[in-house]
C-alpha cells in the first residue's frame, strides 16, 4: 500500500501508530475512563466526534491561515476551535442522555485538554493531508482510540478479581498493562508497508 | 474567588516544595502524562521539555495572576488556554531559532504542551487566586517538580535503552541495549515501575507511623 492511500492513512492511525499506545496521546481519559466496558465505548464515541469536528475544522483553518501568512495563529486558532467542539459535544450529551452525562463527569470537558485532539490536527497539518484524507485520519484516530480504551477497560476489569499485591493497585498497575498492550501493539509494525 | 484568609498567608517553603515532591505532577497527581511518557527516550529530551514547560508555567501563571480580578468567571478557562497558547508558541519559535536538533527531536510535542494538564490546573487552581509572587514560586516549584519526574524516566530509559547517560556511554561495547526500554512499551513499564517504588516507600512509611504510635500507646 502507498503511504498516501485512504485505507493505508485509517490503518496507520488506527493500529499501526496507535495514538494512545504509540504516541501517547490521550492518557489522561486512557487511565480516567477506563473502568467500565459501557463507559470507555461511549467516551471514545464522544472523542471520535470531537476528533472528527476538529479535523474538519482545523483543515478549514489551516488553509485560511496559510493564505495569509498567519502561521504563528494556527495553535490558538486551533484549540478555539477544538474547545467549542466539546461544547457542542457536552451540550448534546447533556440533552440526549443525562445519565451518560453523569458518567462521564469531568472527563467530558477535559476533552479539550485532550492532546489527541490538539494532535490529530497538528499531525494532519504537519503531514500535509488533502481534505479527504484528514478526515479518513480522524476516523482511524478516533477508533484507535475508542479501541485502546476498550481494550484497557476489559483488561482492568479483569484484573479487579485478580491477586495482585496492595501497593500495585491502581495506577501502578495500570500502566504496567498499557505497556503490555503497546508491546503487542508493536507486533503491527511494518503492516502494509510492502 | 479566594477567601481573604488564604491571600494573606506569606510565602513559605512550603509553596515551592509542595509541587516539588508531595503533590509531583507526574508522579502523584498523574497529570501532564503525554509529554512525560512521550519524549522521555533520552535524558536530554527530558530536561529539554520539562524547561520549556516551566517556562510555559511561569509566564501563563504569572499573566493569569496578574489579570485575575479583569478576567470574568464564565471565560476564565477559554481565557487561560489563549494566554497558554501564546506562551507556548514563543517556546515553539524560540527552540526552533535554539536548537533544530531538540525541535526535530520534541516534534509537535512542544506545540502540544498547550494541552498539558498541570499547566491549566495551575492556572485554575493555584494562580487564579493568588498574587503574582507567591503564584510565580508555586510553579517554579511545580515547574522543577514536572522536569524532575521526568528526568527520572528519562534517565532510566536511556540507561537501559541506549546504554547511555546524556548521550555519553556507561557500559562499553559489550552492553545489549534494551531497545524496548527507548520505543513506547518501556515507557509505560518505567512509569509503572517508578509509581511502584514510589507506593512501596509510602507503604513503608505509613507503617513505621503506625508502628512508633502503637509503641507510644503500649505503656498507657
Amino acid at each position: 500500500m502507498h503511504p498516501d492511500d485512504l485505507s493505508f492513512i485509517f490503518l496507520n492511525a488506527f493500529i499501526i501508530n496507535n495514538f494512545v499506545l504509540a504516541y501517547f496521546l490521550g492518557l489522561c481519559p486512557f487511565l480516567g475512563v477506563s473502568g467500565k466496558l459501557n463507559t470507555a465505548w461511549n467516551m471514545g464515541l464522544a472523542t471520535t466526534f470531537v476528533m472528527f469536528v476538529s479535523s474538519l475544522c482545523a483543515y478549514g483553518l489551516n488553509q485560511l491561515l496559510v493564505q495569509y501568512h498567519l502561521e504563528f495563529l494556527r495553535l490558538i486558532s486551533y484549540i478555539a476551535v477544538i474547545a467549542s467542539a466539546v461544547q457542542l459535544v457536552e451540550m448534546i450529551v447533556k440533552k440526549t442522555s443525562p445519565a451518560l452525562f453523569r458518567a462521564l463527569g469531568i472527563f467530558l470537558p477535559l476533552i479539550t485538554t485532550n492532546c489527541a485532539i490538539l494532535g490529530l490536527a497538528l499531525f494532519q497539518t504537519f503531514k500535509e493531508y488533502s481534505f479527504v484524507q484528514s478526515l479518513v485520519y480522524s476516523i482511524g484516530a478516533g477508533a484507535g482510540f475508542t479501541l485502546a480504551l476498550m481494550l484497557m477497560a476489559g483488561l482492568r476489569t479483569r484484573m479487579d478479581l485478580a491477586d495482585v499485591p496492595a501497593i500495585s493497585r491502581g495506577a501502578a498497575l495500570s500502566f504496567m498493562l498499557a505497556g503490555l498492550l503497546s508491546l503487542t501493539f508493536m507486533g503491527f509494525a511494518g503492516l502494509g508497508t510492502h | 474567588m479566594a477567601n481573604p484568609a488564604s491571600k494573606q498567608k506569606p510565602i513559605t517553603a512550603d509553596t515551592f516544595l509542595r509541587g516539588l515532591w508531595e503533590e509531583n505532577p507526574v508522579f502523584v497527581m498523574l497529570l501532564g502524562l503525554c509529554p512525560a511518557l512521550a519524549v522521555t527516550n533520552s535524558a536530554i529530551n527530558a530536561i529539554g521539555m520539562g524547561g520549556a514547560t516551566t517556562f510555559v508555567l511561569l509566564g501563563s501563571s504569572a499573566l493569569v495572576s496578574l489579570l485575575r480580578k479583569l478576567i470574568p468567571k464564565q471565560v476564565r478557562i477559554a481565557s487561560y488556554i489563549v494566554i497558554i497558547a501564546t506562551f507556548v508558541t514563543i517556546v515553539d519559535y524560540a527552540i526552533h531559532a535554539l536548537s533544530l536538533e531538540l525541535y526535530n527531536a520534541l516534534g509537535a510535542f512542544i506545540q502540544l504542551i498547550v494541552v498539558n494538564c498541570v499547566i491549566l490546573g495551575r492556572a485554575e487552581s493555584f494562580a487564579s487566586k493568588h498574587r503574582l509572587t507567591k503564584s510565580l514560586v508555586n510553579a517554579l516549584g511545580v515547574g522543577v517538580g514536572f522536569t524532575f519526574a521526568l528526568l527520572c524516566l528519562g534517565s532510566v530509559r536511556e540507561i537501559l535503552g541506549s546504554g547511555t547517560l546524556f548521550g555519553f556511554p556507561l557500559f562499553g561495547d559489550s552492553y545489549q541495549p534494551w531497545v524496548v526500554m527507548i520505543l513506547p512499551p518501556g515507557g509505560f513499564f518505567v512509569t509503572g515501575a517508578w509509581l511502584l517504588l514510589f507506593a512501596w516507600l509510602k507503604e513503608r512509611k505509613q507503617r513505621k507511623v503506625t508502628q512508633e504510635k502503637e509503641t507510644v500507646h503500649a505503656p498507657g
